[in-house]
C-alpha cells in the first residue's frame, strides 16, 4: 500500500463525500438530512469525541517530571536562567507553552541536515514553520469570520476581522486574503508530503485525507462566493436556526453549499478520531508543559511503590573479610 | 600519535528513503549494528525474566525468536499497562502528524541513512502495533491508517530499532508537540523485557550494579584500590599526597560518580581531578563502596529496575549518616537524579539542603533532591574565588566542550560547565551552535549501546558529534574535547580515534585540577596523565 493507494482512497473518500452531498443536496427532500441531522451529528460527535479524548489522556498519571530543557537550568543565583525555554515556574511554563502553542517555537528551530561533500551540513529551514503557521492562522481567521452567520447582530470584532481580511478589495464580492494563504498553505503542506522522499516514506492516508478535506473545504468555500452563488439570506437563515436550536430549512439553498457542509461536517466527526487531536494534545504534553522542578520540589507519582533495594547488610555480609582486610569500615566485626 | 594517521574523511551517504511502504521491506538485522542478546542466567540473578519458563536462550539471527506461545499476550497486555500508567506515552502515540521535523534530527539516522532510524519511524514502529492492537479506527482500516497486527517480525523490528536509540532526546526538541522518542523507546524496551528481549551489555551492568554496587562489578576491595591507584600518578606529577576515605559515617558529603571514571583511562584522570579538588577545598567527604555507581544501567530497561539500582544512593547517605550528596560528571546519571529520584524515593528529609562548606551557597535548586552536581559545585568555587587557578597549564590545549545530551535536554546544564572551563583554559571554541547545548548531540554510544559488538552503529552514530568536532578542529586546531559524562568518556575516544584521530577526550574535572595550584603542590611540569605539559600531544 504505497504513496498512490493513499492518496487515491484519501482522495476518493472526499470526492464521495462531494457527490453524495451533491445528488443528496440537490433533492428538497433530502436538504433537512444535509443542512441540519449532519452538521448536529457530526458537532455532537465532535464534542463528545474531543472531550473523550482528552479525559482519556488525562486518566493516566504523569508519573515523572521529563520536560526536554532547552536553556539553561535555574541554578546559581549569578547564572542566567532561561525562564521560558527551561521554566521552573508556572508563569515560565505558560510563557513557553504561548509561545510553542501560538508561534510554532519547537517548529522554528527546524533545520535541514544535508550531507555535502562529506560534511553534515545544516541549513535554516522555516518553509514548514512558516506553512504550518499560515495553515492555522488563516483557518482560525476563517473560522471567526463563519461566526458572523451564527450571531445577530454581527458582533463588531467580526465586523472589523471581515474588513481587515478583505482588505486589498480585490474583486466583487472582495477576496479574502486568508482564503488565499489557506489554499496556498496547503497546497504547500501537500506538495511537501508528495514531493520530498522523506515525507512521502512517512506520510500515511491520515495526512493526506485531512489535507484533502480541508482543501476541499477552502475550494468550494471560495466556489460559492465568487462562482456558484448561493443565496446568503436563506444561508444564514440556516444557521441561525442552527445556532438557537430552532433549525429550519430555508428553501432555494444551492447544492454546493451541502457540500461546504458536508465537508465540514466530515472535518468535525473525523477530528476526535485523528491526528487533528494534536491541537488538544500539545496542551497536555509532558515533554513540553512540565516546569523542571524536580530537584527543588518533590513531585508525587500517584502509583509509586516500593522496591527491593540490594540491602547493605547483605552487602556487606558477603564481602565482610574482604572490605576488613581492605581497611574499609564494616558494621559489625 | 603515527604521523599520517589513518582516519575516514567521512561518509557518503544518501538521505534518501527507498520507494513503497516500509511495512513491506524485510527486516535485515545486521551484525556490527545489534547487540548480543542478555544471557538467562544474568537476567535470572536480578529477578527479571529469563525466558527458562518457556524456552531457551535465543539467537539473533534465527527466524524464531524462541517466543512463549501467549506472547502476544503478553507483550500486548504490558503495553496496555504502561499506557495507563504514562500519560507521555498515550499522548505520543496519538498526536503525531508525521511533520518531519525530526526526521533529519537523528545521529543515528545521519550516520547510517536507514529511513526507519528517523525517529518519526522509530515510534511508527510502536504506534502502528498501538493502532492495530488498541484503536478501533485502526483495527477496522488497517494498513490504510498505519495500523498493523503485533507479528513475531513487527517484534524483531521493534527489537532491532529500539536498541538504535540512545534516547538523547535531540528530535524531542524540535518536535512541534515535544514528542518525546526516548519516552517511546523505554516503553518499548520495558515492554520487551516481558518477553527477556533485552541485551547482555545492559543486563550484564545491571547484575554487576545490584550485586557489588557498580556496572563494572568490582568488589569493595578493588574498587578501593582503583581510586588509590590515581594516588601515586597523583603524587608523581603533582607531589600531593592524599587519602581519601571510603565508607566513612559521620563524612558531611557523600560523593558519587559514575564507576567508568575509577577503571578506563581517559576517565581516570577525571577521577584524580576529584581527588586533587576535593583534597584542596579540605572538604569532609566520602566514597562509598556500596553506592559506587553513579549511572543507572536499569533506566535501560525497566522503570522498576532504574528506581531500584538508584535507591542505593540515598540508601548509603542514610546509612553513613551524611549531610547532602555530591555528584560527578555522568550524563544519563543526571537525567535520572534530575527528573526521577526524588519522586521515586522522596522526601528526602534524613538529609540537609545542600550548603557548600566552602563558600556557603545554599544550592536552592537541589532543596528537596539533596544532591549538588560536580559543575554547580565548581562553578560556585570558582565565582567565589575560593580556588587558584593557573589556566596556563591548559595552554597547549585547544578545547571545545561537547554538552552531553543528558545534562542538557534533561536538565539544562549549560552554562556551569562552560563558566568552568572558560576558568580553567585560555583557548576555549565552541562547536557549531546546532551541534551544541539543547541542540547536542549523542556521542553514539548511550543508554547502554557502549558494547563492542555494535560498533559499526556507534561510530555511525558518533559521526555528526564528529564531524562537527573536525570543523572546530580545522578552523582553530581545536585538540581536546571536554565532557562531563562518563560514557562520552568511553564513547567518545574510539569514535574519535576514528574520525579525528588527533583530538584527545577529557573530562572537566581534569581541566580543572590541571590548573588548580594546590598548597604544598611540587614543580608541575608534568600533568595528572604524566606526560610533559608543554610538550603534549593529546590523542584519543
Amino acid at each position: 500500500m504505497g504513496v498512490k493507494v493513499s492518496l487515491g482512497v484519501s482522495l476518493g473518500a472526499v470526492l464521495a463525500i462531494v457527490a453524495v452531498a451533491l445528488v443528496g443536496g440537490g433533492v428538497a427532500s433530502l436538504q433537512p438530512v444535509f443542512g441540519i441531522i449532519v452538521p448536529y451529528a457530526a458537532f455532537v460527535i465532535f464534542l463528545v469525541g474531543f472531550v473523550y479524548r482528552v479525559v482519556d489522556w488525562g486518566r493516566s498519571p504523569v508519573p515523572y517530571r521529563i520536560p526536554t530543557t532547552c536553556g539553561q537550568q535555574k541554578s546559581l543565583p549569578w547564572i542566567k536562567h532561561d525562564k521560558i525555554e527551561n521554566p521552573s515556574s508556572t508563569l515560565g511554563v505558560i510563557g513557553r507553552m504561548i509561545l510553542e502553542v501560538f508561534a510554532f517555537r519547537s517548529l522554528f528551530r527546524h533545520t535541514k541536515a544535508e550531507m555535502a561533500s562529506g560534511n553534515i551540513v545544516y541549513g535554516a529551514s522555516k518553509w514548514i514553520w512558516l506553512g504550518a503557521l499560515v495553515f492555522h492562522y488563516s483557518f482560525l481567521v476563517i473560522a471567526v469570520r463563519h461566526l458572523r452567520l451564527f450571531l445577530e447582530p454581527v458582533p463588531f470584532l467580526i465586523n472589523g476581522l471581515d474588513l481587515v481580511d478583505g482588505m486589498f478589495q480585490i474583486g466583487a464580492p472582495t477576496l479574502y486574503l486568508t482564503d488565499l494563504l489557506l489554499i496556498g498553505a496547503l497546497s504547500y503542506l501537500l506538495a511537501r508530503r508528495l514531493i520530498v522522499p522523506k515525507m512521502r516514506y512517512i506520510s500515511l492516508a491520515n495526512d493526506y485525507f485531512p489535507l484533502f478535506l480541508i482543501l476541499g473545504i477552502g475550494i468550494s468555500g471560495v466556489l460559492m462566493r465568487f462562482f456558484i452563488r448561493v443565496d446568503i439570506v436563506s444561508v444564514k437563515e440556516l444557521t441561525m436556526g442552527l445556532a438557537t436550536l430552532h433549525p429550519v430549512m430555508p428553501e432555494g439553498i444551492g447544492a454546493i453549499f451541502f457540500v461546504h457542509v458536508a465537508l465540514v461536517s466530515t472535518l468535525f466527526a473525523y477530528f476526535p478520531f485523528s491526528k487533528l487531536m494534536h491541537a488538544g494534545g500539545v496542551f497536555l504534553s509532558p515533554g513540553r508543559n512540565l516546569s523542571n522542578t524536580s530537584r527543588a520540589k518533590m513531585h508525587v507519582n500517584p502509583w509509586e511503590y516500593p522496591v527491593k533495594i540490594h540491602p547493605y547488610e547483605e552487602y556487606e555480609n558477603e564481602f565482610r573479610e574482604k572490605m576488613k582486610n581492605a581497611g574499609i569500615p564494616v558494621e559489625r566485626e | 600519535m603515527a604521523k599520517n594517521p589513518k582516519y575516514y574523511e567521512s561518509l557518503n551517504i544518501d538521505y534518501k528513503p527507498p520507494r513503497g511502504n516500509w511495512m513491506d521491506r524485510p527486516i535485515d538485522i545486521k551484525s556490527g549494528i545489534y547487540c548480543y542478546p542478555a544471557r538467562p542466567q544474568v537476567l535470572k540473578s536480578v529477578g527479571m525474566n529469563d525466558r527458562s519458563d518457556w524456552g531457551k536462550y535465543w539467537v539473533i539471527e534465527d527466524e524464531d525468536w524462541e517466543l512463549p506461545d501467549d506472547w502476544k499476550e503478553r507483550f500486548l497486555a504490558k503495553m496496555r499497562d504502561m499506557l495507563d500508567k504514562y500519560r507521555t506515552f498515550k499522548i505520543y502515540m496519538d498526536i503525531c502528524v508525521r511533520c518531519g521535523a525530526c526526521a533529519d534530527k537523528c545521529h543515528y539516522f545521519l550516520g547510517s541513512g536507514d529511513p526507519m532510524n528517523m525517529p518519526v519511524m522509530r515510534a511508527e514502529l510502536l504506534r502502528s502495533i498501538y493502532r492495530g492492537e488498541f484503536t478501533k479506527t485502526g483495527k477496522m482500516l488497517g494498513r490504510l491508517v498505519g495500523a498493523r497486527k503485533l507479528t513475531k517480525k513487527a517484534l524483531r523490528q521493534l527489537w532491532y530499532y529500539m536498541f538504535q536509540c540512545s534516547e538523547c532526546r535531540r528530535c524531542s526538541t524540535f518536535c512541534p508537540y515535544g514528542i518525546d522518542t526516548a519516552e517511546i523507546t523505554i516503553m518499548g524496551r520495558e515492554i520487551m523485557n516481558e518477553l527477556g528481549m533485552n541485551i547482555a551489555w545492559i543486563q550484564e551492568s545491571v547484575s554487576k550494579c545490584i550485586h557489588t554496587g557498580n556496572h563494572l562489578g568490582l568488589q569493595p576491595q578493588a574498587y578501593k584500590e582503583c581510586v588509590e591507584a590515581m594516588l601515586m600518578d597523583i603524587e608523581d606529577n603533582v607531589g600531593i599526597i592524599i587519602e581519601p576515605t571510603f565508607n566513612r559515617k559521620g563524612a558531611e558529603i557523600l560523593f558519587v560518580t559514575p564507576s567508568g571514571d575509577v577503571f578506563a583511562d581517559p576517565g581516570i584522570f577525571t577521577l584524580a581531578g576529584y581527588l586533587m579538588l576535593f583534597e584542596h577545598l579540605g572538604l569532609d567527604y566520602t566514597w562509598s563502596t556500596y553506592a559506587s555507581e553513579g549511572g543507572d544501567f536499569g533506566y535501560f530497561t525497566a522503570n522498576e529496575m532504574a528506581k531500584r539500582m538508584n535507591g542505593k544512593i540515598y540508601a548509603e547517605a542514610k546509612r553513613l549518616g551524611v549531610k547532602w550528596i555530591l555528584g560527578g560528571e555522568c550524563g544519563h546519571m543526571w537525567r535520572v537524579l534530575n527528573q526521577y529520584m526524588t519522586t521515586w524515593h522522596g522526601p528526602i528529609d534524613f538529609l540537609e539542603e545542600p550548603v557548600s562548606p566552602i563558600t556557603g551557597t545554599k544550592f536552592e535548586n537541589a532543596k528537596a533532591h539533596k544532591m549538588v552536581h560536580i559543575m554547580e559545585f565548581t562553578a560556585d568555587l570558582i565565582k567565589n574565588n575560593k580556588l587558584k587557578l593557573d589556566p596556563s597549564r591548559n595552554d597547549h590545549l585547544k578545547v571545545t566542550y561537547h554538552d552531553s545530551c543528558n545534562p542538557s535536554r534533561g536538565m539544562g546544564l549549560f552554562e556551569e560547565p562552560r563558566y568552568v572551563i572558560k576558568s580553567v583554559c585560555n583557548h576555549f571554541y565552541e562547536m557549531p551552535e546546532n551541534t551544541i547545548r539543547e541542540q547536542t548531540y549523542c556521542c553514539g554510544s548511550g543508554s547502554g549501546l557502549n558494547a563492542s559488538e555494535n560498533m559499526e552503529l556507534r561510530l555511525r552514530g558518533g559521526f555528526p558529534r564528529q564531524n562537527a568536532l573536525r570543523y572546530v578542529r580545522d578552523k582553530y586546531g581545536v585538540n581536546m574535547l571536554a565532557c562531563i559524562c562518563a560514557i562520552d568518556r568511553a564513547a567518545l575516544p574510539p569514535a574519535a580515534q576514528y574520525w579525528n584521530p588527533d583530538v584527545g577526550v577529557t573530562g572537566v574535572t581534569e581541566l580543572v585540577a590541571n590548573a588548580l595550584i594546590m598548597e604544598g603542590e611540587g614543580p608541575r611540569t608534568h600533568n595528572i596523565r604524566g606526560f610533559e605539559i608543554a610538550t603534549w600531544e593529546p590523542e584519543p
